[in-house]
């Protein structure tokens, strides 16, 4: 592949010195400015970890227990940070395990890269011991994956991966790396990737479609904003805050989108989707202009294409043209980065005020509070719900912590009710659902942003399926707080079998451990709650707690999450009970 | 729904190990048969181009080469109909060498489909033919009436009517 590459700059090693692949692999990510990365040892990568124990002062390794943890917490120091995560394993068992974290990854457009050590090349293809075709497994979840047979490769492919993993759309790398160019002595030099002849990241931004954006926005009577994770990939935060405020635009959030612009704000209407909140959802099918910012019409948005806003102009800002008229036929498409499209189009649109429009919002705002929401948060039956533990914490981190959800029905309270007053706050698997990617991903966030509070908010059974990850905040003492919401069941899908399996709750209900134990056992401070006079109590020793702290909250065995669009129902049909 | 129909597609790529997986994956997924494939040289150094056809909506094929060009190492992805392209695909015929002696008629067959005799032995002679889908068709159908050893055929290959911009897409990376 033809690249171009910075050369001379203080990032690039100019002059060349002789030393190992192995080497040379450490001191690239160096270049790179990484400074922790997160893996696993093994046979094939050995040479590699030798370095890295050389060079502990410039860059640290962080053993996570299983190499599922080391992909999630890649992925959450990445969504913190902007920065790019990295992981590594050795061969086979070593890399496939880190499959998970790449597919969710890759799905959730995460910038990371992976590095795995390969049996010797004279035995590629032959069955050796711990020996998989890793290029050809994750081929289909990396946005670019290679094998290096050669230690002189290192440098340009490291280089390379690198600037694919964070450019344009970002997502993984896999860099699979064989024994023999681990010990191989070449001459070393390091020049920065800067272009790739085969790779656009950024697709031209036409004037004419922008103006014609700006002209649909300005005319339009009942403009509807959903935005998705584009605008915090883009950094485009406040150039976005400028245009919705501008014209006055109601503004949803998909799940990856949220924390963009704060929970407080005004034109903020909320979450759209599956458990999204009622008035977007409902209203997406009577707007006249949709606009789509850096969303990619996700079915769990949509629910069904047939009734998905037919009765709007749809116009989608979008950094990736494959996503243009993917899933919902576009009237008029803004290809680019969010953060320069939407600074291009705000001189075009009019100062706007849509005074009924809002008042929509409210109104339904209002039917989901009366019938849901004060329910969820201002409970008055006896059994804890997911949603006061939630508010709660709001209350004791003023809505400023970095909330990290595992999948389930804890997820979409998460979701629904944390708020989220500063971006990149809401770290959660997204597009694959991962069970398990809280609590190592919770890690990598407190690593990539140690300023912040780092909460973590995950279900019984998520949170033993990468429990083993406590053992990494023993070790480094990384002060995540763990918030279990316990209700002995698979909550999420036993509410499907309650709603559309006539209750046959088969194999979801859980019987579970000691937690508190357990996490004592990793010598980590941990309190259980199952009374609601306890709660506010036990939250603030949480959050004023300074190291890792665990705390279980018992909550009501068998609630729901409501609103709800049931699969392959339309937005508008969303039930509140 | 519009109708599925055949489609030639034309990717630039690099040169480069495991491409292949990656864009058959963007068939596979989408539960769609690859009719022929083809790679080769293109008349770019170092630039490898390849020649699919497949049989689907025109919706889909654009959504598909959406997909193709995504791929890092893809400079270029096109899809053309039946008639924006010239095309060929070739074929061999293995053939008892006595009917060739024997069977007048396969002499005319061999003349008048433009076939060329590759080598004859003994025991066999094999036949190369070049041409349209149709025509090899056509001429496998006559062959048949007699008997083929063995058969096998070409991916497609194509070039378009129209001029491709690749080339100068290639010299702006340069600048
Ligand atoms: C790895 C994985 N396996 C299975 C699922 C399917 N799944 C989605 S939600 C869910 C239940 C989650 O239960 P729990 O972690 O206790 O959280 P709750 O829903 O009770 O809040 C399951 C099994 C999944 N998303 N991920």
């Amino acid at each position: 592949m033809e690249t171009k590459t910075i050369k001379n700059n203080e990032q690039s090693t100019s002059k060349t010195i002789r030393i190992s692949g192995s080497e040379a692999v450490v001191r690239s990510l160096i270049a790179e400015g990484v400074d922790v990365l997160y893996g696993y040892p093994g046979g094939a990568i050995m040479p590699v970890y030798d370095e890295l124990y050389k060079f502990q002062n410039e860059i640290h390794h962080v053993l996570t227990r299983h190499e599922q943890g080391a992909t999630h917490a890649a992925q959450g120091y990445a969504r913190i940070s902007g920065k790019v995560g990295v992981a590594m394993a050795t061969s086979g068992p070593g890399a496939t395990n880190l499959i998970t974290g790449i597919a969710d990854a890759q799905i959730d457009s995460t910038p990371m890269v992976c590095i795995t050590g390969q049996v010797g090349s004279h035995l590629l293809g032959s069955d050796a011991f711990q020996e998989t075709d890793i290029v050809g497994i994750s081929t289909p979840v990396t946005k670019w994956n290679h094998q290096v047979t050669k230690a002189s490769e290192i440098p340009e492919v490291i280089a390379k991966a690198f600037y694919i993993a964070k450019s344009g759309r970002p997502g993984p790398v896999l860099i699979d790396i064989t024994k023999d160019a681990q010990f191989e002595e070449f001459d070393f030099k390091y020049e920065k990737c800067t272009g790739i002849r085969s790779y656009k990241p950024i697709p031209e931004t036409n004037q004419v479609d922008l103006q014609a954006a700006a002209d649909l926005i300005n005319n339009a009577k009942k403009p509807l904003v959903v935005w998705g994770q584009g605008v915090i990939l883009g950094e485009a935060e406040a150039e976005f805050k400028a245009v919705i405020e501008k014209a006055s635009l109601p503004s949803a959030w998909t799940i990856l989108g949220a924390s963009a612009i704060p929970s407080t704000h005004p034109l903020n209407v909320g979450m759209v989707g599956m458990h999204g909140n009622y008035a977007p959802n409902v209203l997406t099918n009577e707007c006249d202009v949709l606009i789509a910012i850096g969303m990619r019409f996700d079915d769990r948005v949509t629910g069904n294409l047939a009734t998905y806003a037919k009765q709007a102009k749809v116009i989608h800002f979008e950094i990736d043209p494959a996503e243009i008229d993917k899933n919902v036929k576009t009237d008029v498409a803004v290809l680019g980065n969010s953060k320069e499209t939407l600074t291009a189009i705000l001189p075009f649109l009019k100062e706007n005020s849509h005074t009924e429009w809002h008042q929509k919002f409210k109104d339904l705002y209002q039917v989901e509070f009366d019938k849901v929401i004060r329910n969820d948060l201002h409970p008055t039956k006896d059994g804890l719900t997911m949603g006061e533990v939630l508010k709660e914490i709001n209350e004791q981190s003023k809505g400023e912590a970095a909330i990290v959800s595992d999948v389930g029905q804890h997820q979409m309270i998460a979701c629904r009710y944390a708020d989220f007053n500063v971006s990149k706050s809401n770290i959660t698997s997204g597009g694959l659902g991962t069970m398990g990617f809280a609590l190592p991903a919770a890690i990598g966030a407190k690593m990539g942003a140690p300023e912040r509070d780092v909460v973590m908010i995950a279900g019984d059974g998520g949170y033993q399926m990468t429990i083993q990850e406590l053992g990494t905040i023993f070790q480094t003492k990384v002060p995540v707080k763990i918030v279990v919401l316990n209700n002995n069941f698979l909550g999420m899908v036993r509410q499907w079998q309650q709603l559309f399996f006539d209750k046959r709750y088969a194999s979801t209900e859980m019987e579970n451990p000691d937690f508190v134990a357990i996490a004592k056992g990793y010598h980590i401070d941990a309190k259980s709650v199952s009374k609601r006079e306890d709660l506010a109590n036990a939250v603030k020793e949480m959050m004023e707690t300074k190291g890792p702290y665990f705390l279980e909250v018992m909550v009501e065995k068998e609630d729901n999450v409501f609103p709800m669009i049931p699969t392959g129902a339309s937005v508008s049909d969303v039930r509140l009970e | 729904m519009s109708e599925n129909k055949l489609y030639t597609v034309s990717i630039y790529t690099e040169n480069n190990i495991g491409l292949l997986n990656r864009i058959s994956a963007i068939f596979q997924r989408r539960h769609i048969n690859i009719e022929s494939i083809n790679s080769s040289a293109s008349e770019i150094e170092n630039v490898s181009k390849w020649t699919i056809v497949v049989k689907l909506t025109e919706d889909q094929m654009k959504k598909i080469i959406g997909q193709i060009e995504k791929q890092v190492e893809v400079i270029k992805a096109y899809y053309h109909t039946e008639e924006e392209i010239i095309y060929q695909e070739s074929c061999l015929f293995k053939i008892k060498s006595d009917l060739l002696f024997e069977e007048r008629q396969i002499q005319n067959i061999i003349k008048e489909s433009n076939a060329r005799i590759v080598t004859v032995n003994k025991a066999f002679f094999v036949l190369e033919k070049s041409g349209r889908r149709s025509e090899i068709e056509l001429l496998h159908r006559e062959l048949s009436a007699f008997g083929i050893l063995q058969f096998t055929r070409s991916g497609r290959i194509a070039v378009t009517k129209t001029p491709m911009e690749i080339t100068k897409m290639l010299e702006a990376f340069q600048h």
